[in-house]
């Protein structure tokens, strides 16, 4: 049984009188940046960009959660896995993320204990089925994940576990928005991630909008979802307004989803984070609380001091703010591919270069 | 990670819901939603059922894009 509604926001008759739309009332060239990689790859599987104006620039932002984890991250995550004792817990986007040396799936195919989860929860499961074993969770994401990662370390608190750690490399979305308009980034309006947006709520963008006076539309994944936030973001940049439409409001409400919320604050404190490719973000990682620390695998086992910067050649930071696209990349497709990739926004699903190298055949609009 | 297509909630015990995504069942964490219901549709993700769709403002989203439609076709 499928959600009945959902044949309209794909309606290609629909999306037909949307586009027609934003043609009519796109005057200026506007770059609208799609926060969140499931977008990016959503904008390519529907022909989005067919359906604008040249006016129409889409660039993605640092919305893949696996795009943005920082070097070091991805090296202690390698390092916990080479722990003896250990099995390390991943979701699968993470494996092929080229570490300084090494990868997760490099590390499976020496030996290690590597393995992949569809959720938090089956990390749990795997601690209370393996007593005798330490699982270590990978946990990369943004508010979406977070309170759910937070959820198992509430449980594994309620069951008393001993063997169950989470390595937190969480991040939050407004915060990295908030520095990337303090860049020299050129950004028209935010087209804002549906399911972050439903865990923090709508709300939690009007300090955003009333900043930067930028106009913001929370969006869904439908093509037509994509279209009417693009529609409203164009007419708020025409009419000379910054607000923040809601157009996903079946999913998301003002407030979000208050229970997830409190799981986040219950267990995570704020701190500072750094982000692949834009450097320390105030505010903009969580960091397991002191009441939970026992679960806290950057302080049960240790690992070694930060050893390196990002891959060399790799421009994953223009990319995450927006300010090029993967064909400007002189290693595209030449020496960074899915199957052999030097950054990690070629590696994730979600990621921008691998949209691109996947899709680009698709693109006919001249940037 | 995300499921971007709403499921239909089939059953609840405790925590543990069942979803029925086009005819394929599978079961879910239900600790991060409140007042879910079964026959409700859910957004999942990674294992967690994480907001109820509201039916009442997808209809509302639908009209308002109709209504551009009308009167974009009423000025054409
Ligand atoms: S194409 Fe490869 S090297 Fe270039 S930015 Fe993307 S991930 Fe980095």
């Amino acid at each position: 049984m499928s959600y009945q509604n959902l044949d309209s926001f794909r309606d290609p008759e629909v999306a037909k009188t949307l586009s027609g739309l934003i043609a009519e009332s796109c005057q200026s060239p506007m770059r609208i940046m799609e926060v969140c990689g499931t977008h990016t790859v959503s904008i390519f599987r529907n022909g989005i960009r067919d359906m604008l104006p040249q006016d129409i620039t889409l660039v993605s932002g640092p919305g893949c959660p696996v795009c943005v984890t920082d070097q070091k991250e991805i090296d202690d995550f390698i390092q916990l896995a080479r722990k003896k004792n250990v099995i390390l817990a991943t979701f699968g986007d993470l494996m092929r993320v080229p570490g300084t040396q090494s990868s997760l799936q490099k590390q499976r195919a020496q030996g290690r204990k590597v393995k992949v989860v569809y959720s938090a929860f089956d990390a749990l499961t795997l601690a209370a089925q393996n007593p005798k074993k330490k699982i270590v969770f990978c946990g990369v994401g943004f508010e979406t994940t977070a309170p759910t990662v937070g959820a198992c370390i509430l449980e594994a608190h309620r069951q008393g576990l001993k063997n169950f750690f989470v390595y937190s490399a969480h991040k939050t979305v407004p915060p990295a928005l908030d520095a990337l308009m303090s860049m020299d980034t050129v950004i028209d309006g935010f087209m804002m991630p549906g399911h972050v947006s439903v865990i923090i709520g709508a709300d939690a963008y009007l300090p955003l909008v009333e900043k930067f006076a930028i106009p913001c539309a929370i969006a869904g994944f439908e093509p037509n979802d994509i279209l009417a936030s693009i529609l409203t973001l164009v007419q708020q940049k025409e009419a000379g307004e910054s607000k923040l439409e809601n157009t996903y409001s079946r999913a998301v409400s003002p407030e979000g989803n208050k229970k997830a919320r409190e799981v986040m604050e219950q267990v995570f404190d704020k701190v500072d984070a750094s982000w692949r490719g834009l450097g320390v973000i105030p505010g903009s990682g969580l960091s397991i609380r002191e009441e939970f620390e026992r679960f806290d695998a950057s302080k049960a086992f240790e690992l070694p001091p930060a050893r390196s910067a990002a891959p060399k050649g790799c421009i994953c930071g223009a990319i995450l703010t927006g300010k090029k696209i993967p064909p400007q990349c002189p290693k595209y497709k030449i020496e960074c591919t899915p199957t052999d990739p030097l950054g990690p926004c070629m590696v994730s699903s979600e990621g921008t270069c691998a949209a691109y190298y996947r899709y680009h055949g698709a693109i006919t609009k001249v940037y | 990670m995300c499921l971007a297509i709403p499921s239909k909630i089939v059953d609840i015990q405790g925590v543990v819901g069942t979803i029925d995504l086009e005819g394929v069942t599978r079961t879910i964490n239900m600790a991060l939603l409140e007042n879910a219901r079964v026959g409700d549709y859910v957004l999942v993700h990674a294992g967690f059922a994480i907001s109820v769709i509201d039916e009442a403002e997808a209809a509302q989203s639908l009209d308002l894009i109709r209504e551009l439609a009308e009167a974009s076709l009423a000025e054409g």
